[in-house]
């Protein structure tokens, strides 16, 4: 097999030396390949004679395909290979959960940006004017667009003020795959169906299409093996996933398909699906060529999933004296065209959609539909994010009516170590909600803003494009609260398996770490060379090249790695730590029962011992490999949702402090606090850098990311028109992490990366909505949201 | 077409450059140097920042054609093999590379506001640190510790003979 010429280079040894263990601000064994720009990212990829490959889109979000000439761009000089469905071998239709989204069109296209045909040529333009001159024949459909009309269910009227109706779809097309437009609808039921209370709030809300908006867009090379088979090096989060997926789009076994981890640039869920990978293969396996595929960030946009659209209807009843009795909700999540991870961020949206407090009373339907949207799927916070907007609301709204401080009430409400879920499972780790509320308001305030002179433009809602000198600008404090399941759930067999092998090589004892965990920025190759060093005693740590030689690892999601690779190479660790020692026993020749590995040697206080690991080894590696599991969950009961469906919750909590030019409609987030239960701190510079990661995107879906989609069209394509925060719109945080160790975890850690992108955006909502008085039904909040123009 | 330009001090001559393609394209595809990224190629992320004739420029809106007999320098050359430069130094140790995508662009920005600023026997103030990085996209840090590396760069670098 021959390997690209800028191969995905592996980690190398000991970065960070002996100060790298557990609870140490351990640097990325790929930081200095990172800062010296030699990290090879999946879009670095490049080999002698590789060709480009490009994929034909349909500019149509549903039409049937009456034909596909693909004459004209094979005639292009330079072209080596154009492919439609026809040239797919195996199964041609795949996805995570359902396998019901083509590889390239079939007969019907169901959103706009579906991959309809390929091309491969020498150079990357070659391949665009020659997809270009593919002709492709559209009847084009009218779309469905929403997801309640999809279901059949009856608008509401309070986010856009129009009257509630029922859309009839009576037209055939209308039903987009044979089983109907329902992905999933989970029905959780609790307590009294018919509950009354003294006070009663109802709100409508709404959450537009955020974009994971990763910087490293979907790139990889394809390279024919020598055995009919083929290599693919790709940026992704799960790499066995992605090799099920190909081996039955390709027809081949699991021995023919090896995947490789390329360098990634951020992934936040965006990777979960597959993009070019069956793309590129099949072009490398038709050309008997390496093919590189890159997305530019226009395609990139219709490449991958969104986080889902949502809309819910909340109505939470309490006592006059603040007690919760009762929540009902309605979710709809609009899956787009295709399931992708639907059905999973449907069972987390209805599972925690009433937030991190004690429901007696709930009744919560939650849908996910079928539109001719773009597919949605995994964004980092599955289908929490949406409803906390809601749940949040509602409770300031229920603090409001009750006229108690919002901050009471919640904590009046919150869950906490031996409550009981909406789902019925009993929370069994420690859940410091009111704590980490009590900490935020403890936290001091930034100073009021300047008034007359002493303005600075740069810290005002529309900085130095000088629209306020502090006319009209009201501050805001909002507070809300989040929480988040770790790892995957409802029954799913949850593993990963870490190979570790121990030796001593030139005089120095040497771990090798060797996982198909996908390292997408997080820091798990960090976290897995800590662990090592830890459980080993030793300083050089490998991370060996993330790959598909190795058992599945699972999925970068679900804020897992840590939790479950990570207890996955502990477990390994500690099976070659048993070997060594019971080798170091036999050559002391004494029971020598509190042997361990410490700086490269077998150390027993008690006897003095202190064997080097070069006479215990000699020549030997003692390598084992483990796959390892977390506690067992449950499926939920298919009637009332009920059920032990989550091995561990994540809880995170925002303080937002905005200005608001309110005659603008202008927002200048000041500050935003957080407060985060992370049980363990294995690494404690990654995590905050995750919490004010998650922040940041947090913030960015309050106040200005959506992808506007109009008749199943987007509009906004590219970073000129789908805004992310800049370093201009980030605020100075304040973070408190607290380390309350869940019993039941590796190190007694808690999963990071997803709470806190949870908590964030409905904290800043929460401010402007103390700042401006309004409502505020909707997110991303935009001017005339605030203007009402 | 030919093009000939010096990159990170070294005379770069690629012939059977097509006239559309950019600088970006040219040196991470034609000269072997990818640490340029290609994360939107529109110049609004910032991520193929390079430097054309000592001025920070986005790579990806430079045709290739432009940078004929020109100088360029990109994050490669920022320090010699086996070397850190001070700004690099202090991104891994403040934990501002998480993907890293985005930190090649930031590290030239980065470079040059510190440079400027020394020039000036000063230290950059936080509103001109993010004014001087506005126009670079990070979408994992959140930019607390990216202003923490600048900062401990302008320090580190203030030490310094100008």
């Amino acid at each position: 097999m021959s390997t690209p010429t800028r191969t995905p280079a592996g980690a190398p040894s000991s970065v960070g030396g002996p100060g790298g263990r557990i609870g140490d601000d351990a640097q990325r064994p790929d930081g200095v390949l990172k800062v010296r720009g030699e990290f090879a990212y999946a879009s670095d990829l490049w080999m002698d004679d590789m060709l480009w490959g490009v994929t034909l889109r349909s500019p149509h979000p549903y039409a049937r395909i009456r034909s596909v000439d693909v004459g004209p761009a094979l005639a292009v000089p330079g072209v080596h290979a154009v492919l439609t469905s026809d040239d797919v071998p195996g199964e041609k239709v795949y996805g995570l959960e359902l396998a019901d989204q083509p590889v390239l069109a079939l007969d019907v296209v169901r959103y706009q940006g579906e991959p309809v045909a390929l091309v491969a040529a020498d150079h990357p333009d070659t391949a665009r004017r020659a997809a270009a001159r593919i002709v492709v024949d559209y009847d084009v459909w009218e779309p469905v667009t929403d997801a309640r009309a999809a279901l059949g269910h009856p608008t509401w009227n309070q986010v856009h003020d129009a009257p509630a109706a029922v859309t009839e779809l009576s037209r055939e097309s209308a039903h987009l795959h044979p089983h109907g437009n329902l992905v999933r609808h989970l029905k959780v039921r609790k307590g009294d169906p018919e509950p009354t209370a003294d006070v009663v709030v109802v709100g409508e809300y709404e959450v537009g299409m955020q974009d994971q908006a990763f910087l490293g867009p979907e790139s990889g090379l394809a390279v024919p093996g020598e055995d009919g088979g083929v290599d693919l090096y790709v940026a992704t989060q799960w790499l066995h996933v992605d090799q099920r997926q190909i081996c039955s789009a390709l027809a081949m076994p699991p021995e023919k398909v090896r995947l490789t981890l390329a360098g990634v640039g951020g992934a936040f869920g965006g990777r979960e699906d597959l993009s070019m990978h069956v793309h590129a293969c099949l072009l490398a396996l038709h050309t008997g060529k390496p093919v590189k595929m890159s997305y530019n960030r226009e395609e990139s946009f219709f490449g991958h999933v969104h986080r889902h659209p949502a809309t819910m209807r909340y109505e939470h009843g309490a006592t006059r004296d603040g007690d919760l009795v009762y929540v009902k909700a309605e979710i709809f999540l609009d899956g787009g065209a295709y399931a992708s991870s639907t059905p999973a961020v449907v069972g987390n949206a209805g599972t925690m959609g009433l937030g991190p407090y004690v429901v007696p009373n709930v009744h919560v339907d939650c849908y996910g539909a079928y539109t001719n949207n773009p597919p949605c799927g995994a964004m980092r916070g599955f289908g929490s994010v949406q409803t906390a907007f809601a749940y949040e609301a509602q409770m300031d709204a229920l603090a409001a009516e009750l006229g108690m401080d919002p901050v009471e009430l919640r904590c009046r409400n919150a869950m906490e170590l031996g409550s009981e879920t909406p789902t019925g499972q009993v929370v069994d780790s420690p859940a410091p909600v009111a704590e980490l509320l009590r900490r935020l308001v403890a936290m001091p305030l930034p100073p009021e803003p300047a008034t007359g002179d002493d303005v600075d433009l740069r810290h005002m809602p529309g900085g130095v494009s000088n629209t306020t000198h502090g006319e009209g600008v009201r501050r805001g404090v909002g507070y809300a609260v989040a929480y988040k399941n770790v790892a995957f759930s409802e029954g799913f067999d949850d593993y990963s398996t870490a190979r570790v092998r121990l030796e001593v090589v030139g005089g120095e004892a040497v771990a090798t770490v060797h996982t198909a965990a996908a390292e997408v920025g997080q820091g798990l190759v960090t976290v897995e060379q800590q662990i090592a060093r830890t459980e080993l005693g030793v300083d050089a740590v490998v991370v060996h090249p993330k790959d598909t030689a190795v058992g599945s690892a699972g999925s970068s999601s679900a804020s897992r790695q840590t939790y479950v690779t990570g207890g996955a190479v502990k477990a390994a660790c500690e099976a070659v730590r048993g070997r060594v020692l019971e080798r170091a026993r036999g050559l002391v020749g004494r029971p020598a029962g509190d042997l361990r590995l410490d700086g490269g040697k077998v150390v027993s206080d008690l006897e003095g011992v202190a064997l080097p690991l070069a006479d215990v080894l000699g020549d030997d590696a003692v390598e084992e490999t483990v796959e390892w599991r977390h506690r067992p969950t449950q499926a939920l009961d298919p009637d009332t949702g009920q059920g032990f469906a989550h091995v561990q919750y994540a809880f995170s909590a925002h303080r937002a402090v905005v200005d608001v030019d309110t005659e603008l409609g202008l927002v200048k987030v000041v500050e935003m606090a957080c407060t985060q239960d992370v049980g363990k701190a294995i690494n404690p510079q990654a995590v905050v850098g995750q919490i004010q990661g998650g922040t940041a995107q947090g913030l960015g879906l309050a106040v200005m990311e959506e992808i506007l989609v109009r008749d199943g069209r987007v509009q906004n394509p590219s970073f000129t028109d789908y805004l992310i925060p800049t370093v201009l719109d980030m605020p100075p945080m304040r973070i408190e992490v607290l380390e309350y160790a869940d019993p039941h975890a590796p190190y007694g850690l808690r999963g990071v990366g997803e709470a806190p992108n949870i908590s964030s955006g409905p904290a800043v909502l929460a401010a402007i909505r103390q700042a401006t008085g309004l409502p505020l039904r909707r997110v991303p909040v935009r001017p005339e949201h605030l203007t009402g123009t | 077409m030919r093009l000939t330009c010096t990159v990170n001090g070294d005379r770069h001559e690629v012939d059977d450059v097509w006239e559309g393609e950019s600088l970006l394209y040219v040196l991470r595809e034609r000269m072997g140097l990818p640490g340029s990224k290609n994360a939107c190629e529109q110049g609004e992320c910032g991520s193929c920042t390079v430097y054309l004739d000592g001025v920070p420029v986005c790579a990806c809106l430079v045709a290739a054609g432009q940078a004929q007999g020109r100088e360029v320098g990109t994050v490669e050359g920022l320090a010699g093999p086996g070397e850190l430069h001070p700004v690099q130094e202090a991104f891994l140790e403040a934990g501002a590379v998480q993907c890293g995508f985005c930190t090649p662009g930031l590290l030239v920005a980065t470079d040059d506001l510190v440079r400027r600023s020394r020039a000036e026997g000063r230290r950059p103030a936080d509103a001109e640190i993010r004014e001087a990085l506005a126009g670079n996209l990070c979408r994992c840090t959140g930019y607390e510790k990216i202003l923490d590396a600048v900062r401990l760069a302008a320090d580190r670098m203030a030490g310094e003979a100008r």
